[in-house]
């Protein structure tokens, strides 16, 4: 199990590599080599796991030295933390940092006599799978990453190219990302979990603009105060009990030990932080100011998710309990209202975001029901999601590149325009929200269990948003088909190999991952239940997997054997109707001055009635009420 | 058990659109007379949809072609599943995929006039996809499974008595679903009402007989669900049902002959307001008892 420090270890060298390496087509050449690297890796690991029969494996018991270079580390963050915001006079984000990392190092420096379990490293179904999911899809990225940034540094040229720092930062996360899900101690978590917030508001204040500053402070803080919340659960874990491994939690939590409801409270907290769940949303929208690359890895295909992982890691401990129906209703509340709210944007970057956070929701309302058929459901939505979105991401920034716009009213006709791209997209949105592609079956499994479970509002929140979750995304491939205004004008594809590359392996990937997750679903994801309630046969039963099947091979097949079917028929073209005011072209009209007209048109959006404007604040409220009263509940329904 | 549901299932398929032609018939005779006309013969529909069938085809764009018969295609799917009787949650799911490449093929044209009448058509699957799904919750509820036939055949009395709000949310959509006056806001069965003719505005011949023919699957399909309100092993309770069926027909006939077109806002307004109060109730109180 050599390969485990190497993934964690090596992308922090490459990070190191990239910020000296000023030569750009040299530092290209380290990232492709990297990331492949880091991806064989990955491989390595799965493989080694696996011969080992894919068991749960806890490795590196004695480790001394790395928790005084982690400690070391914390406070380097802490330094880095409190010199930016002090230079940008945020005075009072550094607080944030700074009375954790005191907490904590005091803490490990008073000798509290701690049971350190088996292990510091762990290796099982969950972890391997989010292992999975960042080093194929970072690596990706990262390839993507270097041709998207050469086009961007081309058309902003206002920007300073700082690309050394910019992919310093990107396999600085990756280590990241790797030691926060492999790590078992919850010291260790609480670290990487740190490194993370710390890499994305770098990574959102890339550009230096004076809304990024703002955006990316503002992401910080709310990070920082999950930490807060991590560290203070921790240390509370560590004084009354004595334990500082996530199994040893999740099992005095299942135990029913009132002392595990605190941590698991505080912890389940910093997870909605980073999840982005509402009241803390806000962060995840502005972040979107960053270079796409980075939005597409951290804001959407795995940073968000290490909130989604802890949440799943918790879920045993929350069920029944009043923090897993705290988890439950936010995380429902937080579905449909920003999917509503994703309705009324135009701007294609700000409904992905208002998305990913709808289906963060979700997920961490999976989370919350805490049985094992949501949390089936809530894997596979994972799943789905960071490859689609990873894939939406991808395109949108590609598709800016060439259109110079990434309004979603001017996509109208893509298909026509930049084929390649549309799709691209095209695939990404159906993996989102059509049948059979995976989120629909999810989201049947997470029905079905929240109506088993009782959880009435969590049922209603569900089936409203689901209806408001396929308006907008319906909204948008239809816009990508229509036949375009723009036939005159003409664009250019100017994708870079390496992009295409990236977008046509996701694609691939997408269109996979719907034809073989009945597979998935028998051999690792019902392992993966099995591992973590130590029960589970396969969710699925054999009758709605036949079904799945058919109507996989139905719904791919239909379109295609009609398109054929049609492509030979007989067809006599002729204008569109409008009352006779046609001037020989479907794109204009005569209008009342007797003038020839360009035709517009134009989607629904109805940002007056349920823009951000408008339901942020009060849902925002809301979900803040809900959040404090129950926590308030349940800390003092255990110190009273 | 298989054997029948798939004699059920190929009946659908083959008679569908016989049954639905002939009530959508029945329906304009019914609608003359509330209009105090003579009204079209009992088989105008099918006299309408030969003559489209030997039109030649028009169309402003040739991909609507395919995208129509993906719909058609997919909502035989849903109604084959539905009368084997598979997963009711799944039916509705395969519908409202077929509904979106319905909506595909009227902005594929980029014509005004359809391209409006398609972003309605959106709004009206916002407005009934919630009481269609807690519909399917609430079959759950009371049956502990999402089978239809495991739904039909139990030997219970008819679910409609554990069920009457989701009965009143699901026939409400109903209207949206049938085109039906107030709700007709996307098309109508009307000659011309003010976005002409709305998603099928650019529909011509053929491509407008296959919608034609979809709707008569669809509504054979949603009259199916109607039924399965008041199904059970009981044969006699076959007999209810269709009376039910009949009577919801009936009143969605009136309430078209006896209603102005509303503006959408205030369809989605209402359409959720009724399922909140009506499904969501009864959802509680079901829960609650359980």
């Amino acid at each position: 199990m050599q390969v485990i420090p190497f993934l964690i270890i090596f992308p922090f060298v490459v990070s190191l590599l990239m910020y000296v390496t000023r030569v750009n087509k040299v530092r290209n050449a380290i990232a492709y080599i990297s990331a492949v690297i880091i991806m064989i890796a990955t491989g390595v690991l799965f493989a080694q796991w696996g011969m080992g029969g894919f068991k749960e494996i806890l490795v590196y018991q004695e480790t001394a030295l790395y928790d005084h270079v982690i400690l070391g580390a914390e406070w380097v963050l802490m330094l880095l933390v409190t010199v930016l915001s002090f230079k940008y006079r945020k005075y009072w984000v550094s607080l944030l940092s700074i009375l954790p990392t005191i907490l904590l190092t005091w803490f490990e420096l008073s000798g509290v006599q701690l049971n350190e379990g088996a292990g510091h490293i762990r290796v099982d179904h969950l972890s391997m799978l989010m292992c999975l999911i960042v080093g194929v899809i970072g690596g990706l990225i990262v390839v993507y990453a270097v041709g998207y940034m050469h086009g961007y540094h081309h058309h902003h040229t206002d920007i300073p190219d700082r690309r050394y720092y910019f992919f310093a930062l990107l396999f600085l996360f990756l280590g990241a990302m790797y030691g926060f899900v492999l790590s078992e101690n919850l010291l260790w978590i609480d670290f990487f979990w740190e490194l993370t917030s710390i890499c994305s508001f770098l990574l959102i204040g890339y550009t230096k603009e004076p809304i990024a500053i703002t955006n990316c402070f503002r992401a910080l803080w709310m990070n920082l105060l999950g930490g807060c919340a991590l560290a203070i659960g921790i240390v509370y874990l560590g004084l009354t009990s004595g334990e500082v491994t996530m199994t040893a939690l999740v099992d005095m939590g299942v135990a029913g030990k009132t002392l595990a409801v605190i941590p698991v409270a505080l912890i389940a907290f910093a997870a909605l932080t980073k999840a982005a769940q509402l009241p803390f949303s806000t962060w995840l929208i502005g972040a979107m100011v960053a270079p796409t690359p980075s939005s597409a890895l951290l804001h959407s295909a795995t940073m968000v998710k290490a909130g989604i992982y802890i949440l799943f890691r918790l879920s045993p401990a929350m069920r029944g309990t009043t923090t897993g129906s705290m988890i439950a209703l936010v995380g429902g509340f937080t579905f449909l209202v920003t999917s509503i709210m994703a309705i009324a944007q135009s701007d294609g970057k700000k409904v992905l975001a208002f998305s990913t956070i709808s289906n963060l929701g979700l997920m961490v309302a999976c989370a919350g029901v805490g049985t094992e058929e949501t949390i089936w459901a809530g894997v596979f939505l994972m799943l789905f999601h960071a490859i689609s979105k990873s894939l939406l991401f991808q395109d949108v920034g590609a598709t800016e590149n060439a259109l110079h716009s990434r309004d979603i009213e001017d996509m109208h006709g893509l298909l026509y325009i930049l084929p390649r791209l549309a799709i691209f997209m095209f695939i990404g949105i159906a993996g989102m929200f059509l049948a059979p592609f995976g989120m629909l079956i999810s989201k049947w499994a997470a029905l079905k269990a929240s109506v088993d479970e009782g959880n009435i509002l969590l049922v209603i929140f569900i089936c409203f948003g689901s209806a408001t979750t396929s308006f907008y995304w319906t909204k948008w491939m239809g816009k990508i088909i229509s036949a375009s205004h723009l036939r005159e004008k003409t664009f250019k594809d100017i994708t870079k190999k390496n992009e295409v590359i990236s977008l046509g392996i996701h694609a691939v990937l997408m269109v996979a991952l719907c034809v073989l997750f009945p597979l998935l679903s028998k051999i690792y994801v019902t392992p993966l239940i099995n591992e973590m309630f130590g029960t589970g046969e396969n969710v699925l039963n054999d009758a709605i997997l036949y079904m799945l099947v058919i109507i996989i091979v139905i719904v791919f097949a239909v379109p295609g054997i009609s398109f054929l079917y049609a492509k030979n028929m007989k067809v006599n073209t002729k204008l569109s109707y409008m009352n006779g005011v046609n001037t020989g072209d479907n794109r204009k009209f005569t209008d009342a001055m007797g003038e020839e007209k360009t035709l517009w048109l134009s989607n629904f959006y109805f940002h007056k009635v349920i823009g951000q404007r408008k339901l942020m604040i009060p849902s925002q409220i809301f979900s803040l009420a809900v959040i404090v009263i129950m926590l308030c509940m349940i800390i003092g329904g255990v110190l009273a | 058990m298989i054997y029948k549901g798939i004699i059920f299932a190929i009946a659908y398929v083959l008679l569908a659109p016989f049954v639905g032609g002939f009530l959508e018939g029945v329906d304009r005779k019914i609608s003359a007379r509330m209009q105090r006309r003579v009204g079209p013969p009992v088989l105008q529909p099918f006299y309408d949809v030969r003559k489209l069938l030997n039109k030649q085809t028009i169309s402003v764009m040739t991909a609507q072609t395919f995208l129509l018969m993906t719909y058609m295609v997919l909502m035989i799917l849903t109604g084959f599943m539905f009368f084997y009787g598979t997963d009711i949650l799944m039916c509705f799911f395969v519908m409202s995929t077929g509904a979106t490449f319905l909506y595909f093929a009227s902005v594929v044209t980029s014509s005004p006039y359809s391209s409006i009448g398609a972003q309605r058509e959106l709004i009206q699957m916002m407005a009934y996809e919630p009481a269609v799904l807690l519909s399917c919750v609430g079959f759950y509820l009371a049956a502990g499974t999402f089978q239809v036939a495991e739904i039909a055949g139990g030997d219970h009395l008819s679910y409609f008595l554990q069920l009457p709000g989701f009965f009143v949310a699901f026939v409400f959509i109903l209207t949206i679903k049938m085109r039906k006056s107030p709700f007709d806001i996307s098309t109508s069965h009307h000659a011309h009402q003010e976005l002409i003719k709305g998603v099928t505005t650019e529909m011509g011949s053929k491509n407008l007989a296959i919608f034609q023919i979809t709707e008569w699957y669809e509504n054979v399909f949603l009259m199916g669900v109607v039924g399965l309100f008041f199904v059970n092993s009981n044969v006699y309770s076959v007999i209810v049902a269709i009376v039910a069926i009949l009577l919801v027909y009936f009143l969605e006939i009136l309430i078209d002959n006896s209603s102005a077109r509303m503006k959408w806002a205030d369809m989605l307004k209402l359409s959720w307001v009724v399922t909140l109060f009506s499904a969501g109730v009864n959802l509680i109180i079901l829960m609650v008892i359980r």
